[in-house]
């Protein structure tokens, strides 16, 4: 019981509490260029997702066989392999998703979210921990690709998914799908979990205050 | 010196050995190697499949009423078919309609564009000298903007009826001449530059294709053109 508490813990903390994105401020290259609609922000964020389940449940069960000298090297080899069974199985079921997302399928090697859960974390827990891990890390990263590209396509297309959501007269805000939509929309995004942070702290700061005069 | 050999010596009392640090990356990339290489093989001939039918798929578009193509070589001048893959080869494809009638050239150009280098697929018909469509292989132009060249049907349209001689103009103005495209509003560059790149694409090969009614013929082939190239390599 404790066990499954502390996995789901772990979950919820890449989900939300530390979200790679809102949070910790990691994988922004791929997380601004790919995000210019929800589709792409949803292949981009499943495609990290596999290759941090992969590569973590691997260095995790490996752990003790490598060398921490030659740990980095290692991480990179198994990352890097990940993302070629990627790349090419993209290109292979999903070919329109690959050429739109270009260059940066390959990139995901040099995701530092991915590097960075591998060495603060998978190499350093047991297996089971990384896995929960990896799950609220990767599930972190593909909601905050999803809701950005999300909110760019509706204001930037006046779709979602590729579905027109208003009518003729709704002119897109070009802008929203360009560099400067991205890091706008980003920017929003930082300040209302900033500001959740701040509520969230005052509320505990009162509960204490509270607690020591009963 | 010898300050460097006590240290050395403590370094290896508790650390692994060189042989054991080599071994471990020499085995994580032979693992990693037979994983790459076989996902490449079990996804090559579908990537291959995938890049053919993309490419029937744009010569249909920009030929209309072609439901036969074949792949077209110069070879010492002379437009030859051909099913094998050559290296560095430059191939342009002619459509035929049901009845095995010739309808049409499509041809590949490239060029640079507002980002980078995009590559166009279009319909050349010789008997009356005219591009008769127009298809964006490849492009990295800015998304809401430049991308319009292949996303807003009307400038698409601009092709499907367009004089080369003069040489094709994209104009903001309106176009009034029968080699005129309307450039798109916020993606100028991106306009003039397929523009470009099919003046570029007729001028290296409208003087090469031979006199109209001359073109080459449909060719049945009775093994399928994967097959013969497998008996190629």
């Amino acid at each position: 019981m404790a066990k499954e508490q502390l996995a789901y813990d772990e979950f919820m903390k890449g989900l939300w509490r530390e979200n790679p994105v809102f949070v910790q401020v990691l994988g922004l290259c791929p997380l601004l260029a790919v995000t210019n609609s929800a589709i792409n922000g949803l292949a981009m964020g499943l495609a990290s997702f596999f290759v941090l389940l992969g590569s973590s449940i691997l260095v995790s069960l490996f752990k003790s066989y490598i060398p921490k000298q030659v740990r980095i090297s290692c991480f990179i080899i198994i990352i890097a392999t990940f993302v070629t069974v990627v790349d090419y199985t993209l290109a292979a079921a999903l070919p329109v998703i690959h050429k739109e997302l270009g260059a940066f399928i390959p990139l995901i090697v040099a995701n530092c979210l991915i590097l960075g859960r591998m060495e603060a974390f998978a190499s350093r827990n047991t297996l089971r921990m990384s896995v929960a891990d990896a799950f609220g890390m990767g599930a972190g990263f593909l909601f905050a690709l999803v809701s950005l590209g999300a909110v760019r396509e509706i204001l930037g297309v006046g779709e979602i998914f590729g579905f027109a959501l208003f009518g003729a007269n709704f002119e897109p805000w070009v802008i929203m799908i360009l560099p400067p939509g991205g890091f706008i929309t980003l920017g929003v995004m930082l300040l209302y979990f900033n500001w959740l942070e701040e509520k969230k702290n005052k509320i505990d700061k009162q509960l204490a205050t509270e607690d020591g005069v009963n | 010196m010898s300050e460097d050999k006590v240290e050395q010596a403590a370094v290896v009392a508790d650390e692994p050995s060189p042989a054991r640090l080599i071994g471990t990356l020499a085995i994580a990339g032979l693992v990693s190697g037979i994983i790459i290489i076989a996902i490449y093989l079990a996804t090559f001939e579908t990537i291959k499949e995938n890049k053919a039918r993309e490419l029937r798929e744009a010569v249909f578009r920009v030929l209309p009423n072609v439901s036969k193509m074949q792949k077209l070589l110069l070879k010492e001048g002379k437009l030859e078919v051909s099913y094998k893959e050559e290296k560095g080869e430059e191939p342009i494809y002619a459509g035929y309609d049901d009845n095995n009638k010739f309808m049409g050239y499509a041809i590949p150009s490239d060029g640079p564009g507002f980002a980078d280098t995009i590559s166009v697929l279009y319909g050349y018909r010789p008997s009356d000298r005219k591009v008769i469509g127009m298809w964006i292989l490849a492009s990295r132009e800015t998304p809401g903007l430049g991308d319009k060249i292949y996303k807003d049907a009307a400038f698409v349209a601009n092709f499907d009826d367009l004089a080369i001689e003069p040489p094709i103009v994209a104009t903001k103005k309106g176009k009034s001449k029968p080699n005129e495209i309307d450039a798109i509003t916020g993606a100028t560059i991106s306009s003039v530059a397929v523009a470009k790149i099919i003046n570029k694409g007729n001028d290296y090969w409208v003087s090469r294709l031979p006199e109209p009614g001359a073109e080459p013929a449909y060719v049945e082939v009775e093994t399928p053109p994967e097959a013969e190239d497998a008996q190629a390599q």
